[in-house]
């Protein structure tokens, strides 16, 4: 008997932007190590919903709860990765990784971080400053102070939109590989990233939430699997018919 | 070194220029000096000027130290409490809005006529410059590291010295470069209002006796100490502050 999935985290309610709505009750359940892939146009408010998760800043009236499967609060329970890499510029890659540390005043751990470094091979760049670093490099550097983190529950908010074709396809393998029995969030414009990365996948609008058909496999599918493609390609289908 | 020879250049023309005002239009030497005139008297009076210089810019080093530190402990409280902002912005304003002009006597009045009057009107004038400029790079940091830092659980003051302060670096480095410059301007008008030494005093003093030429050349050498106090301040900056951040 297959069991079912439990949710690890879950939010549901509705919001407002003055005084105009921007979602309609809807209910967004994490369950554990799966990655659950949020789509839809611009503007319609996923990124506000990985804010809400995250406990950041949304200038909107949220009505409604965020919860934890236990009960405790979720905040400490999360890392997050934006579509910037957000390193700080005046500090060295290693120093980057080992941020989440230092703003806790936590004790640092050199190993785990130049271990963690090696796994997303950069542990020949860790003593260069950002801006040296390629973009796909950076990104790299970015996933590496998530994992850092140690955090169950992963807030990817495009994460790698900037990247090239090519970088961003190896970044989707580095990260499942290395999100491995993370519970992920990902906000993604890309359908082809939740073709291949997603156990489910959401489109959003103003309304509601529609849960979209996924390919089987196991993630990350390959890139020219044909039921990828057409997961792919059914999901654009879908997001023209909402604009 | 194109950059040198352009200054070079541009101070070629503005001593040519100088020299055909004082050629056509026949003032006498005690109304505008020549600059050969002025470069005599500066020659007659090196150790002169070398002592007075000496005054002025302890003057300005010490004030330059006091302001820059006042400015930033002050910036760092306005940036860390709403409370701090509403009590001591307005006061930091106002006492912008004071002329120093006004202020010079009532402080040689109070700490006498030695170097601390001249330390404080120097003070008194650069700490509104990098007060105000580190405390704008403060308020100013990029929302994402913020974000980042919040879902990192990390403290206020953690925040303030890992990501506030670093990202505000290159403001505060403006300031200090601002503070270079307006900083002889303070030491000098409290010289002026009451003092025995420093280039403010031997500007004065030349200026009594009609040595107008000691006094262009008193002048000239404030004008260099603040140029090359500001060259120092700028290599500073760019040594501490990363190249991209400037």
């Amino acid at each position: 008997m297959i069991e079912a999935p439990t949710f690890i985290a879950r939010l549901s309610g509705s919001a407002e932007m003055q005084g105009e709505i921007l979602f309609s009750p809807l209910n967004l359940e994490l369950c554990q190590a799966q990655w659950t892939c949020l789509l839809g146009a611009s503007g319609v408010g996923k990124s506000t919903i990985l804010r809400l998760f995250a406990g950041l800043e949304t200038h909107v009236n949220f009505k409604g709860k965020i919860e934890s499967n236990d009960g405790l609060a979720l905040a400490p329970k999360i890392a997050y990765m934006a579509q910037s890499d957000l390193l700080l510029p005046w500090a060295n890659i290693l120093d980057n990784v080992m941020i989440g540390a230092k703003l806790r005043g936590q004790q640092l751990e050199l190993e785990r971080a130049n271990e963690i470094l090696e796994r997303v091979g950069l542990a020949d760049q860790s003593h260069k400053k950002p801006t040296q670093l390629s973009g796909g490099q950076r990104q790299r550097a970015a996933l590496a102070r998530t994992l850092m983190e140690d955090k169950d529950i992963i807030l990817l908010d495009e994460p790698f939109s900037a990247l090239d074709a090519k970088t961003r396809s190896e970044m989707q393998d580095l990260a499942v590989d290395l999100l491995k029995n993370k519970t992920v969030l990902l906000v993604t414009h890309d359908p082809a990233e939740a073709a291949r990365l997603a156990h489910t996948i959401l489109v959003m609008t103003r309304d509601n939430l529609t849960p979209m058909p996924v390919p089987d496999g196991a993630i990350p599918r390959f890139v020219d699997d044909p039921k990828t493609l057409q997961a792919q390609g059914h999901l654009l289908k879908y997001l023209r018919t909402m604009s | 070194m194109n950059k040198i020879l352009q200054s070079i250049c541009i101070f070629l023309v503005v001593i040519a220029l100088w020299q055909l005002i004082v050629s056509l239009s026949g003032l006498p030497r005690f109304i505008l000096p020549s600059p050969m005139r002025v470069a005599d008297a500066w020659w007659q009076n090196r150790d002169l000027i070398f002592t007075h210089s000496f005054y002025t810019l302890t003057e300005i080093l010490i004030g330059l130290m006091i302001g820059s530190f006042l400015g930033i402990i002050t910036a760092i409280q306005l940036a860390y409490s709403k409370y701090a902002r509403i009590l001591l912005r307005p006061i930091l304003i106002f006492s912008q809005a004071l002329p120093v002009f006004a202020l010079a006597p009532i402080l040689t009045l109070w700490l006498g006529y030695g170097l601390w009057s001249k330390v404080a009107m120097a003070v008194l004038i650069i700490y509104f410059p990098v007060t105000s400029a580190f405390f704008d790079g403060l308020m100013r940091t990029p929302s994402g590291y913020l974000d980042l830092a919040k879902t990192m659980q990390a403290s206020k003051s953690a925040v303030m010295r890992h990501i506030r302060i670093p990202a505000a670096l290159p403001n505060l480095a403006s300031g200090i470069k601002l503070a270079a410059v307006y900083a002889p301007i303070g030491a000098v008008i409290g010289e002026w209002v009451g003092s025995s030494n420093g280039l403010g005093y031997l500007m004065l003093l030349a200026n009594g006796r009609a040595k107008t030429d000691l006094m262009f050349a008193a002048m000239i050498t404030l004008g260099v100490l603040s140029v090359v106090l500001y060259v120092i301040a700028d290599k500073l900056a760019h040594r501490l502050v990363p190249k991209r951040q400037l």
